[in-house]
């Protein structure tokens, strides 16, 4: 199974981002590098908007992930409560 | 009694699919072929256009929030990066040079990007995807911009930064750039937008933004990074179209097949040639490095390439030819192209130099098969005449690939230690590649690539001095001729870092920083 990531920039907005996207998906693994971190996960991962709408203490729109995006791979599936990024093979 | 009944919102879908098709129309006045003229002379077969899938699903409005939020973050970074003297922050005035490049070679190719798209949005009939070009034209623009005003601050201060319009109209290496985006908005739109929305974006500038940019965090570089991150906030959604557009041509007819697997494989060598250059910047110009070439190169072409072709393979796309040499290459590219800098830099916008013993141990290290017994030797007899004050420039102009328009500087795929060279005759004329897939691209279209302008050829045939010289005057010197109509100043932009104005000015500037005098 190929592997999709997510990369994206290291700040006081992403902190929460990134300890959802690690919460929900088990198998990702957080590579850090300079001002940025590149989660890889095998097959798929999801971002979910209720977690992290949790963990910030206030609603939260999914779209916002487009502020601290640095780079991506794989199909997106984007709905209003998650943002799954998947290959198809 | 009243009941404020509170309206439902509306999901992202329908959001999407309200605010981008159904603001659509079907032309009446005219007829789609006249409205649409350059839809169908690629041969590309599109039968449902409402067949393309967002999958970003932005909308205008979602676009210029995020978009001015972005903005605004940037310039207050930039704002305060340069008001506090950022600049001396740096690891090193040397790690600059790699900067200047950036300027000279990339940032014009925003602009290009921003003009390829916004004719490929007027071209494609479909409005899903007329959207999607319009919004990263803007996005290509707003790039080009934004990396203009992070440095322009590095202007004030250093040279070789005053002039990067001029140059890339002119001055040799930059016509390699330049070939590859003019070469990519004069194909029809379906070419460009494989070219630069799926094998550029998709495949390749990553490596130019990610590693090379959290590289210029770890320099202490601010303002690059907070245009690379910016920009690269973007790009994933210029990738993510990139993807969907090849989904989407393939899905609509088994017939645009052939023709986009010889549009990937063309592209895809003409953007690892192009980022030969990056290949240097990395493993040569950074004080402090986040990883190798190589490690980029393995993470994001070898594992994230190879997943996405793997996907497409439910297509019929397979890997591009090319990626056996390309794998082979990793090994030697940063290294040659560097050689290759460093002979010429009597006639570059940046200062080079020769790496010193930790940076070569680095290299060994980073390079264990290919470093020690191919380049080692060379550059430490390099540094060696250096020391001895006889730094080596190379005056022979070289020859030049027709297609890349690089330097011949390439080996033999299987033998380092010779140059390739491949020719081919057409219509009574000489054309000469730097492999065979360049070679491969001129034969199928050697109308275009015969007008191809090649700077070597430009300047022996007098067409690179300012104008009124006279080269039979006595004592014509052509060489500071051509620096000339570059808008080079030579001696001071170009050659050594070492003992130059950079160096000096930086030193003192920076001692000046931490005292009171």
């Amino acid at each position: 199974m190929s592997k999709v990531f997510i990369a994206l920039q290291t700040n006081d907005d992403t902190r929460p981002i990134i300890e959802s996207i690690l919460a929900d998906n088990p198998h990702a693994l957080p590579v850090e590098s300079p001002a940025m971190v590149k989660i890889d996960a095998e097959g798929r991962l999801t971002v979910k908007r209720e977690s992290i709408s949790e963990r910030i203490g206030r609603e939260f729109d999914l779209q916002e992930l487009h502020t601290h995006l640095i780079s991506l791979s794989g199909h997106i599936d984007e709905s209003d409560d998650e943002f799954t990024l998947h290959w198809n093979d | 009694m009243d009941m404020q009944v509170p309206k439902k919102k509306l999901g992202l879908k329908e959001r999407y699919t309200l605010m981008t098709r159904d603001l659509a129309w079907d032309t009446s006045y005219q007829p789609k072929e006249k409205v649409y003229p350059y839809a169908d002379y690629e041969g590309i077969k599109i039968h449902d256009w409402d067949k393309w899938e967002d999958p970003f699903r932005l909308t205008m409005d979602a676009y210029w929030k995020y978009q001015a939020e972005k903005e605004r973050k940037l310039y207050a970074i930039i704002d305060a990066y340069s008001q506090s003297n950022g600049h001396l922050g740096v690891t090193d005035a040397r790690y600059l040079n790699a900067i200047k490049i950036f300027l000279t070679a990339v940032t014009p190719l925003e602009y290009m990007a921003h003009r390829g798209f916004a004719h490929a949005g007027r071209a494609f009939p479909g409005p899903g995807a007329r959207v999607a070009c319009m919004m990263q034209a803007i996005d290509e623009m707003r790039h080009a911009q934004t990396q203009i005003h992070s440095l322009s601050n590095y202007n004030k201060y250093y040279n070789g930064f005053h002039d990067a319009p001029h140059m890339y109209d002119r001055v040799w290496y930059l016509s390699v750039p330049k070939s590859f985006f003019d070469d990519a908005i004069t194909a029809g739109p379906f070419e460009f937008i494989v070219s630069v929305g799926f094998s550029f974006e998709y495949v390749l500038t990553n490596l130019l933004f990610v590693p090379f940019v959290s590289g210029a965090a770890y320099n202490g570089d601010m303002g690059t990074m907070t245009f690379g991150f910016s920009a690269q906030s973007d790009e994933a959604r210029h990738m993510t179209l990139g993807l969907e557009c090849i989904k989407f041509i393939l899905e609509q007819d088994p017939a645009n097949l052939p023709i986009v697997q010889r549009w990937i494989d063309k592209w895809t060598w003409r953007g690892v040639r192009l980022l030969s250059i990056v290949a240097m910047m990395m493993d040569y110009m950074l004080p402090k490095r986040v990883m190798s070439w190589k490690e980029a190169w393995e993470i994001y072409f070898e594992e994230n390439g190879g997943a996405l072709f793997k996907d497409l393979a439910r297509y019929g796309i397979r890997m591009p030819d090319c990626c056996e040499q390309i794998r082979q290459e990793k090994d030697h590219l940063s290294h040659q192209v560097w050689a290759a800098f460093y002979n010429y830099s009597a006639a570059t916008d940046f200062h080079t130099w020769m790496p010193d013993e930790d940076e070569m141990k680095w290299l060994s290290q980073k390079y264990p098969d290919t470093f020690d017994q191919h380049y080692r030797p060379r550059f430490e007899f390099w540094r060696e005449q250096q020391q001895k004050g006889n730094r080596f420039y190379n005056k022979t102009l070289p020859m030049l690939c027709q297609t890349c328009q690089i330097p011949m500087l390439f080996t033999e795929p299987g033998d380092p230690t010779k140059i390739c060279y491949r020719e081919r005759d057409y219509k009574g004329s000489k054309y000469h590649f730097c492999s065979d897939h360049c070679q491969h691209i001129f034969d199928n279209e050697p109308e275009k690539y015969v007008q191809a302008w090649l700077p070597v050829h430009q300047i022996y045939q007098g067409n690179c001095f300012p104008e009124g010289s006279d080269p039979t005057a006595p004592g014509f010197d052509p060489l500071a001729a051509v620096l000339e109509h570059y808008r080079l100043n030579a001696g001071r932009d170009n050659g050594d870092f070492e003992g130059s104005e950079d160096q000096r000015n930086f030193e003192a500037w920076r001692g000046m920083a931490k005292r009171n005098d």
